[in-house]
């Protein structure tokens, strides 16, 4: 059992890191343009071709780092030349191009890397056990893959708080009119978010590649659950997506985990069911994939404005 | 001038048209695109493949074989879309093999259509769809299966591990919908009857295709004790699953439907060797050398292995209907393909009259390394370790056809 609980507690907080990365570049984005990206999966699938492309020349440590910036790039100009002539049209226009974006992006992997999962994997060196715990073994890669994550988080944490350029973005994204009085480029500095942001979903993308797969489809299964995580933290607030990443993770790995269906909760507080009925017989492991979007509607109606999001003014 | 020109349309007209005559479309209806993609992608070169060798030699009665790709991305209803879409372009021959639950949404188009189009029946040639029940309670005279049922599989699995006496405890991980049920059924059920000694101590099932990491199911599978697991995944779910189970260093081995699915062998590579099995109507010796030649040319012009043996039996089992036939109409080459034999590298093979199953032995192979035939370009591959013979891979049928008139 103990074990059971470790490694579901490793796998989750793994995951749930993955998630928070993808999130807080959106959630960065969100809180600058007002808008979500729909788009932003699909620069973590660009991240993670990226890297399986320029990993084939280049190997993976410098493919962590050149493909997020790639990704970045690609992200910049679509804010340059995309985003900013629709930003004139209101808030529906822009949703709209990342709507239309997130399609293209899609369709333009599968013309470049085929409809197949292309066979992008963590270098030898990684694959090896990090240590050995009940005669199981927990990959060099999955480390090294939670380590990046932290480190992220922390440089994300420092740039934002302990930074001019940190100092000068939060101030743009409450009162961007007065910093531009003040005599800041505040257009380029959405751009660099904009492009900073799409960078944290290439690195997601560099590091979820392997862990999962690289596939055309990998933006479209992500995608709703990053929405999830985004509007459970709170819409626009950062430690908010870092602790609901984390409790979907968790949440997510701990349902597979546990050997029960809903009978046994139900009679196990004192109610006297079928244990074998249609659906008092659907186990929890049956429901993990579900559980980010009941956790979504359960947010929505007792909590609407997420853990840690602010009051609407 | 403008005779000229009608002269040429006129000619062009009259060519394609001769051109409709002479060729039969076969569809394959599956996954193209998508997290599946790597099951119908390789069926599809597969059936090209071997398309452009049978119609070297004289094509099906004289006519050349086209294969046209319809994408359903897994899905029942975009699957019937897809199939009047193939009826549409004037298809007779349906092919379809993943997933059980768009198998048996065709089933019932199909039985539809040729009730309602008398004179254009279209046949369903199923390749991979193994849930039982297709030829069994819910047989028609319309669908015809080349692969070996999950029953039958089950029954050559269980045939094997009754020698197996160190295996003790086993895990069954299977997917969420009919076919993944029906293998967690036959196993259940024929262990008991086979190996009472062996105890079941897991029996899942995760969602089809949407499963990105299996890590907590493998931890879970580790914790159990199980020193077998026993798995019907295909496609994705089978790639992914054995590939943590690589990750976490999980000893068990893992006994296979689809083992050798495209992925697998470049996903798992030294760790898969010895660990994972696979049932299937053959295996990667290569050791005819007719077959061995077929892998070199395919994997060099397709980029796929020769995988799908029993794409290649239909197809030639087509051939010899239509050829004995003397038509490709598929009413007449329904009633020919009853009861019709056919050699194969592998033996004899037979499609059942009475619930229109193939009839063939399997064989238990397990991954190896410094394969003379490596799979996708490695030097693994998998190794012939038994054969279960066609006698004791065969099951009796509650099927009670209903055949037109002739």
């Amino acid at each position: 059992m103990l074990e059971v609980i470790i490694f579901s507690l490793l796998n989750g907080i793994l995951y749930g890191l993955l998630l928070f990365m993808l999130s807080s570049g959106l959630t960065l984005i969100f809180s600058m343009m007002g808008v979500l990206n729909f788009a932003h999966a699909s620069f973590y699938m660009l991240g993670a071709y990226f890297a399986y492309s320029l990993g084939m020349h280049i190997g993976f440590w410098p493919s962590l780092i050149l493909a997020p910036i790639l990704v970045a790039v690609v992200g910049a100009l679509v804010e340059r030349f995309g985003l900013r002539r629709v930003h004139v049209n209101g808030h529906v226009a822009e949703l709209l191009f990342t709507f239309g974006l997130a399609y293209v992006i899609d369709e333009v992997v599968r013309l470049i890397w085929g409809t197949v999962p292309v066979a992008y994997m963590a270098p030898a060196s990684l694959q090896q056990p990090l240590f050995n715990l009940f005669g199981v073994e927990y990959s060099m890669f999955r480390g090294v893959a939670m380590l990046i994550a932290i480190l992220m988080f922390v440089a994300l944490w420092f740039l934002l708080k302990k930074t001019r350029v940190g100092m000068m973005i939060r101030a743009a994204l409450t009162h961007g009119e007065m910093v531009g009085h003040l005599g800041h480029n505040v257009p380029r500095l959405f751009m660099c978010v904009f492009g900073f942001g799409c960078a944290l979903a290439g690195l997601a993308g560099v590091i979820g590649g392997p862990l999962l797969t690289t596939e055309p489809g990998m933006a479209a299964t992500l995608g709703p659950i990053v929405f999830v995580v985004v509007v459970v933290g709170g819409m626009g607030s950062l430690p908010g997506a870092f602790y609901a990443s984390l409790l979907i993770g968790l949440l997510q790995t701990f349902f597979v985990a546990i050997d029960a269906s809903i009978g046994d909760i139900l009679n196990g507080i004192g109610m006297n069911v079928d244990p074998y009925g249609e659906v008092t017989g659907i186990t929890l492991a049956n429901l993990a994939p579900m559980t980010p979007f009941i956790l979504l509607v359960l947010i929505l109606i007792f909590r609407p404005r997420g853990l840690m999001g602010e009051l609407e003014p | 001038m403008l005779k000229s020109i009608f002269t040429f349309l006129a000619a062009s007209v009259l060519l394609v048209s001769t051109a409709n005559a002479e060729t039969v479309k076969l569809a394959l209806i599956d996954p193209l695109s998508g997290a599946m993609a790597g099951a119908g992608q390789p069926a599809l070169s597969h059936m090209q493949f071997e398309a452009e060798r049978l119609n070297a030699k004289g094509g099906l009665n004289g006519n050349k074989i086209e294969i046209v790709g319809y994408d359903n991305k897994v899905n029942p209803q975009e699957s019937l879309v897809q199939l009047q879409k193939a009826i549409d372009d004037g298809v007779r021959y349906i092919v379809q093999g993943n997933g059980s639950s768009v198998a048996s949404a065709l089933i019932s188009a199909v039985d539809k259509h040729n009730r309602r189009n008398p004179g254009k029946e279209v046949l369903f040639l199923n390749y991979a769809a193994v849930d039982p029940a297709f030829t069994n309670e819910r047989c028609t005279f319309w669908h015809f299966r080349f692969d070996a049922n999950a029953d039958m599989k089950m029954n050559a699995i269980t045939s094997w591990m009754a020698d197996r006496k160190d295996i003790k405890k086993v895990y069954l991980i299977n997917q969420d919908y009919s076919f993944g049920h029906a293998v967690s059924e036959a196993a259940r059920e024929m262990l008991k009857e086979k190996r009472p000694d062996i105890e079941v101590v897991g029996n899942d099932f995760h969602p089809l295709g949407k499963v990105k990491d299996f890590t907590p199911y493998v931890s879970k599978i580790k914790a159990s004790g199980a020193d077998a697991v026993i798995t019907g995944n295909w496609g994705q779910d089978i790639t992914l699953l054995v590939k943590a189970a690589a990750d976490y260093g999980l000893q068990a081995p893992f006994l296979t439907y689809y083992g050798a699915s495209s992925g697998v062998v470049t996903q798992t590579g030294d760790k898969g060797v010895d660990r994972i099995y696979q049932i299937n109507e053959y295996y990667g010796d290569f050791d005819d050398p007719e077959m061995a030649k077929r892998q070199v040319a395919m994997y060099k012009e397709k980029g796929w292995d020769f995988y799908y043996l029993r794409l290649s039996t239909m197809m030639e089992m087509l051939k010899k209907a239509t050829d004995q036939a003397k038509s490709i109409d598929p009413v007449k080459v329904a009633f020919t393909l009853e009861d019709l034999s056919m050699d194969t590298p592998t033996g004899e093979v037979t499609m059942r009259k009475s619930d229109h199953q193939i009839q063939l032995p399997l064989f238990m192979s397990v991954m190896k390394g410094d394969m003379k035939y490596g799979a996708e370009g490695t030097d693994y591959n998998f190794h012939k370790i038994a054969e279960i013979s066609r006698e004791d891979v065969s099951l009796p049928t509650t099927c009670e056809m209903r055949r037109p008139k002739q």
